[in-house]
């Protein structure tokens, strides 16, 4: 039997790294977390073998300003952390989405508040990485399930931030990151790689956020000839402060959304799973979404008509995918690592048309398939 | 000798109250950058927050103006992801040793070549006139009205002893000074810092009553000592008073994005033997 030379057996972080250098990131930059990590260990002895640039920075602030900065240049840019690091993070996210500038960023969570436990799993991070940084703003969140999906959402938040020229989170865990699964490894035929939109006007007409409600405007890299300047500050299409135009500034907030929102059929990915017929679903993401697959599985041998629906995309939370399932759907099971970040976007999303009720855990360790597959049956009164 | 910057400038007016330094530092940076003969598409100024950060959005250079105090950290990515270009990161005191201390001395210990123009007025000018970690002991601000009890940095000597190679200090009244210390730290082969004292009339020279601008100016000539002659004076003789020159060059410290090359180099030796 000839040996399948691109079978591995990965962590999560592995594959992340692996996975940055496979989509074309040519920069990363962070700083120590557990239990992220491993991310930059592998690709301070990955990159420059690649070519490409690794630094360690001072702290998580600096890192993310490095790989904005990085971006500027041309390069596509990665950053990896975890809660506490995520936090420091914000400040500067909301510059990348205000800036529009292509960037991924890895939180592997932690359990929180604060330092809170450093290895072991937490989804605490949902409404973080939704709302973290100050203002209105969209923002693209991906969450992997197993080491394999982490492989395909680093490669597809690397492709999403570029064509949509905005910072993208892959939203891992401590049990994703440091679980070892085997993996083969996609060859690159097997991937699609997308690179940021980039001006053909010449310079001299060249103008960085020229672009229509819906359009990306295309992004010139430092030193291609074209000079352009742009700031946090809610600004024109030159990139200059618009700060006394109340109707300008009003097109251009919205327009950042709208360059997400018109294109959600491209960025919402759900993995759905006996949902045609089912009664009642289980909403999951990352890790607890494993033991919910399993749960589903349990309640349909039970004769239960269960469902799985998996969030692949965490924002912009998928609403209409999940209402196409209304009436027929009775109950919604929302299992997560929390209190219910994710459980009160259901509810919103819902508006009362079905019950929603949660299986939370914080106490640092695993949602089991049992404990789902308990509020299934009390749901459908078995 | 006259140098013409109008093509460094984009758009016009500022927003600078009368008599404040920062249009005279920009002029000095964009008249340091004229004589260096820099292609100007192979320029890029990354600013601070503050009333000096607001100097990137004037200039026809390409740079972006990104959170508060971290300039140096955004400028270090734009210079790894692009060594060939000449990056100038500009910045207020307050920005540069308060919020962005960090970064500061850790682009200092990398010796990354990038030039650092710090704009030092001794206070927060755009929010108010606060007390930054530049305001000398003693002198008012809105945050100090009984007078400030913390000492202050020494920008020059923080640079040096954290490890930058070039480090010179100026002033607004001392410009043809200025101009070369900024055309030589963009030359220079790693990380540079040139410290401009200024002036804010508005806020610091108000809260202090240390006159109108022409005042300040004057004040600024008459406490500035040369480095020679700093060296024969006693601490005692020093006191409330500035030094200036090219006070710390060092050429034989390897530069941050060569080393980065090699290492790169190096890595891909390896791979290619195993």
């Amino acid at each position: 039997m000839a040996k399948d030379n691109r079978i591995r057996v990965w962590t999560g972080n592995d594959a992340c790294a692996e996975a940055a250098i496979a989509a074309g990131v040519r920069f990363f930059a962070g700083y120590p977390i557990t239990p992220a990590s491993e991310i930059a260990e592998v690709l301070a002895r990955r990159m420059p073998e690649e070519g490409r640039v690794f630094i360690q920075m001072e702290d998580e602030i600096a890192s993310l300003s490095a790989v904005i900065g990085a971006s500027f240049s041309g390069m596509k840019a990665m950053t990896a952390t975890s809660g506490p690091g995520f936090s420091l993070m914000q400040e500067n996210l909301g510059f990348a989405v205000e800036a529009e500038i292509p960037c991924v960023i890895v939180d592997v969570q932690r359990v929180g508040p604060s330092s809170g436990i450093a290895t072991h799993p937490s989804q605490g991070d949902i409404m973080q990485a939704r709302w973290g940084t100050h203002g209105d703003h969209p923002i693209i969140v991906l969450a992997p399930y197993s080491v394999r999906e982490t492989y395909d959402l680093t490669i597809r938040a690397v492709n999403l931030a570029e064509k949509y020229r905005t910072p993208v989170i892959l939203l891992s865990d401590a049990v994703i990151g440091h679980m070892s699964e085997n993996i083969k490894v996609p060859g690159p035929e097997e991937f699609e790689i997308v690179n940021r939109p980039k001006p053909t006007v010449p310079p001299d007409r060249y103008r960085p956020y020229e672009a229509k409600g819906g359009e990306v405007p295309p992004m010139a890299s430092f030193g291609d000839g074209y000079i352009w300047y742009t700031t946090g500050i809610i600004h024109d299409e030159t990139g200059f402060p618009c700060t006394g135009n109340p109707a300008l500034i009003d097109f251009q907030v919205r327009r950042l959304h709208q360059k997400i929102y018109v294109n959600r059929k491209d960025i919402v990915t759900v993995d759905v799973r006996e949902m045609e017929d089912a009664e009642v679903a289980v909403i999951a993401m990352g890790s607890v979404a494993r033991s919910a697959v399993k749960a589903v599985k349990l309640a349909r041998a039970k004769g239960i008509r269960a469902g799985l629906f998996r969030l692949v995309t965490m924002w912009p939370f998928p609403e209409e995918e999940l209402l196409s399932y209304m009436p027929r759907l009775k109950s919604i099971v929302v299992a997560e690592l929390n209190l219910g970040q994710l459980q009160g976007q259901v509810r919103q999303t819902v508006e009362g048309r079905a019950r929603v009720v949660g299986v939370n855990r914080i106490d640092s360790r695993l949602i089991t398939p049992e404990q789902i597959l308990a509020a299934i049956l009390q749901e459908v009164g078995a | 000798m006259t140098l013409d910057i109008s093509k460094y400038l984009r758009k016009l007016p500022h927003i600078w109250c009368a008599g404040c330094g920062n249009g005279i530092v920009v002029g000095a940076m964009l008249r340091g950058l004229e004589q260096l003969g820099i292609d100007q598409t192979q320029v890029a100024v990354i600013s601070g927050i503050g009333c000096s950060g607001r100097a990137g959005n004037y200039l026809n250079l390409c740079g972006f103006q990104p959170t508060h105090g971290r300039a140096l950290a955004f400028a270090t990515g734009v210079k790894l992801g692009n060594p060939n270009l000449k990056v100038i990161v500009l910045a207020g005191d307050g920005d540069s040793l308060s919020i962005g201390g960090n970064h500061f001395i850790h682009a200092c210990r990398r010796n990354i070549d990038l030039t650092m123009l710090v704009f030092n007025n001794g206070a927060y000018g755009m929010t108010g006139g606060q007390h930054a970690p530049t305001t000398p002991g003693g002198f008012k601000t809105t945050t100090t009205p009984y007078g400030n009890v913390e000492p202050n940095f020494d920008t020059a000597e923080l640079a040096r002893v954290s490890g930058a190679t070039y480090v010179a200090r100026s002033s607004i009244y001392h410009v043809q000074q200025l101009i070369s210390y900024i055309s030589r730290g963009i030359s220079h082969r790693g990380f540079a810092v040139v410290e401009a004292m200024s002036t804010c009339p508005t806020q610091f020279g108000r809260m202090n009553k240390l006159g109108g601008p022409v005042e300040m100016m004057k004040s600024l000539a008459q406490n500035a000592v040369p480095v020679k002659d700093a060296a024969k004076m006693a601490p005692i003789e020093l006191a409330g008073k500035f030094i200036t020159g090219e006070l710390h060059v060092n050429k034989e410290t390897p530069e941050y994005t060569e080393r980065v090359q090699q290492v790169i180099a190096m890595a891909q030796q390896r791979r290619e033997k195993a």
